[in-house]
């Protein structure tokens, strides 16, 4: 009887093992091809021909693509850092503080999660527009980096919410608690005990937050103005021209740089674990 | 495809739901300043008259990605001393939303039916032609576009067609040009299996509808019905409905007869180990027509400059530059001798075929065109 249980968990921890390999090959096979490809010389995005680094020049040369790039960099900075405060503000009010309409607005707070990326584009662009019209006899603003990248936020806040509120929802009160008694000002037990204890959960936020607004199309493309063309809209206007090799190689620059970002929180995150005081 | 036709749909409702809003609140009506009113210029909404080769600021130039080559954009800055901006959309839908919105841009790419749509809204400015003497430059199918007969609004930019590419070594040298390779029973058995059609109703369709002696914009339910059994018929021998592979299929011989657009098939052609082999035909009975057109959008603040852009994309040579970077169809008349001979060989059946037809939009009829490709291809 015994045996055969055993039998049994050897056979389904060797299935669980396989299913590993296979969520893995999955996940990384297309990144791979998409590495191998970007160093084809061919003009056709999926027939190899010799090794080159071709695209990567013409990438360099391609002005309109590296001014795509920097814009999308912009966007994906800006709005990852403002979101990431402002949602890690709005999870802390909402979980450790009480107040009236606090559960509807709790409810609202997650609506930009369940809402179409193209009914939030186009509620943006509305916004926007309205606002630009009742300025117009103050100020002339008009669209652009600046409101691609408040539509960003926007949309991000809800997300950095939910992740840092997972994390506070584990986390007992009593060390703020602690804190308070030892006379603690609210800014402090902030600073010294909530802030380094919610950390993973900011980082997971802000990370989540930077993917987002990375590869957002839809939203993107309804509040640009002139000359701020993000990298996926770039990318997806080549319907005229068909996608070349030069695609990939711009890929591989962002998901290099973006390993590199997730390396570097990692660390932080470990390195500000260690010498925590806690 | 599935996903960009929900985009599609998703994005008509978005621009229904645009036009509500902004009907509610249009008392101030976009930004159109317009500064010295010369009121020489009999055309509506803002009368600023262009001198030809006039400039008034930097161009706000609207497009999609990778449509103009980036030499072209320097000459011009050095020609002129402005500078271009250059922004991207990838769908008229998307661009049309934009400027319904009052985002401001001096020139847009708005394709053919677009065209139409944004004159009836009242979205672009007339065109000023003194300030386009090189307007009599286009060919002269270009002259008069069913969405634009008198180009009071737009000039054409670039053009492509959707037809058929065969494998020569199969069909042999002297085919000839007809949708009869795949709609005929007896002709299309021979390929039985290596004919692949695009996935497209309106294309799919309207190549029925042609074969059968219909306008590709023809709204007659009993024709599309009959083009419906064509189609279900000669469904038997079609290897599969594909938009996106087509070309590729074509020239690695798992096709032998394709019907797809021009610009895919002469990069995959000219690409493909030996492009004699290959051929591209626009069928007697009609093929279709989409012309991709400049035009400057209502609000614009610098209608010269856009006016002196327009003139030097339909410049001669610069219309040649410009097909020789894109290789899409130059609607440019006066090009002609400066594109190269293999992509102009490309295009040159198009002076000559005879029933070039532009796909209109037919309103509530659309539906139809779907329903029907639907059931022909179950």
């Amino acid at each position: 009887m015994s045996d055969e249980s055993i039998r049994i968990g050897r056979w389904s921890d060797r299935l669980l093992g396989a299913n590993g390999w296979i969520v893995y090959l999955f996940l990384y096979t297309p990144i791979f091809v998409l590495i191998v490809f970007s160093f084809n010389d061919n003009q056709r995005v999926a027939v190899w021909t010799e090794f080159s680094f071709r695209w990567y020049g013409e990438m360099l040369q391609n002005d309109a693509v590296l001014r795509a790039l920097r814009n999308t960099l912009i966007v994906a900075g800006v709005s990852t850092v403002m979101s990431t405060i402002l949602g890690t503000a709005a999870a802390i009010s909402m979980e450790r503080y009480r107040f009236r309409g606090q559960r509807s607005a709790d409810g609202l707070l997650y609506l930009p999660i369940i809402i179409p990326d193209v009914t939030m584009a186009v509620m943006m662009l509305l916004f926007f527009a309205q606002v630009f019209n009742m300025t117009s006899n103050v100020v002339r603003l008009s669209f652009g980096l600046g409101t691609i990248s408040l539509a960003h936020i926007a949309f991000n806040i809800a997300f950095v919410a939910i992740v840092v509120r997972a994390r506070l929802a584990q986390m007992e009160p009593q060390m703020e608690e602690a804190a308070a008694d030892l006379y603690a000002s609210n800014w402090q037990t902030f600073r010294y005990v909530t802030l380094p204890l919610i950390l993973p959960g900011v980082a997971g936020g802000a990370l989540l937050a930077l993917t987002l607004s990375l590869d957002d199309v839809v939203v993107t493309q309804f509040v640009s103005g002139p000359g701020s063309t993000t990298l996926p809209v770039y990318v997806f206007g080549l319907v005229r021209r068909g996608v070349t090799p030069l695609i990939n190689a711009v890929s591989v620059v962002m998901l290099v740089a973006s390993i590199l970002l997730v390396a570097v929180s990692l660390v932080f995150q470990r390195r500000s674990g260690r010498s925590s005081p806690l | 495809m599935n996903a960009k036709k929900m985009m599609a749909l998703l994005m008509s409702l978005a621009l229904v739901l645009l036009a509500c809003g902004a009907d509610t609140t249009a008392e101030e009506p976009v930004p159109a300043p317009a500064p010295d009113d010369t009121a020489g210029e009999p055309a509506p909404p803002t009368g600023e008259t262009c001198a030809a080769g006039e400039t008034d600021g930097n161009l706000n130039f609207y497009n999609w990605s990778e449509y103009i080559d980036p030499d072209l954009l320097s000459a011009f800055e050095a020609e002129y001393g402005v500078s271009v901006v250059e922004s991207f959309y990838d769908s008229n839908e998307a661009m049309l939303a934009q400027l319904q919105a009052g985002v401001v841009y001096d020139l847009i790419v708005p394709s053919d039916y677009m065209v139409g749509i944004m004159i009836q809204e009242g979205l672009l400015l007339p065109l000023q032609k003194d300030a386009v003497p090189n307007i009599a430059n286009l060919a002269g199918q270009f002259q008069a576009p069913p969405y634009d007969p008198g180009l009071e609004y737009s000039v054409a930019y670039q053009y492509g067609t959707t037809g058929l590419g065969v494998n020569l070594d199969v069909v042999g040298d002297d085919v000839e040009p007809t949708w009869a390779l795949v709609f005929d029973p007896e002709l299309a058995s021979r390929y039985s299996g290596q004919i692949s059609l695009l996935n497209d109703p309106r294309e799919t369709m309207g190549a029925a509808l042609m074969y059968l002696g219909h306008s590709i914009n023809d709204v007659d339910l009993a024709n599309l019905q009959e083009a419906t059994e064509l189609l279900a018929e000669a469904r038997q021998h079609v290897a599969t409905f594909d938009s996106d592979q087509y070309a590729s299929s074509l020239v690695t011989g798992e096709t032998a007869v394709a019907h797809g657009y021009s610009g895919g098939m002469i990069t995959a052609i000219s690409d493909a180990d030996d492009p004699d082999r290959f051929d591209y035909l626009l069928p007697a009975e009609g093929a279709t027509l989409w012309v991709d057109n400049m035009a400057i959008p209502v609000g614009a603040e610098h209608p010269c400059t856009a006016h002196a852009f327009i003139d030097f994309i339909l410049d001669a040579e610069n219309g040649a530059t410009l097909t020789n970077w894109n290789w899409y169809g130059s609607p440019n008349a006066a090009s002609m001798e400066f594109i190269e001979e293999e992509v102009a060989e490309f295009y040159a059946e198009t002076d000559v075929a005879p029933n070039l037809q532009v796909i209109e939009d037919t309103g509530d009829y659309e539906i139809n065109f779907t329903d029907f490709f639907a059931q022909a291809r179950s």
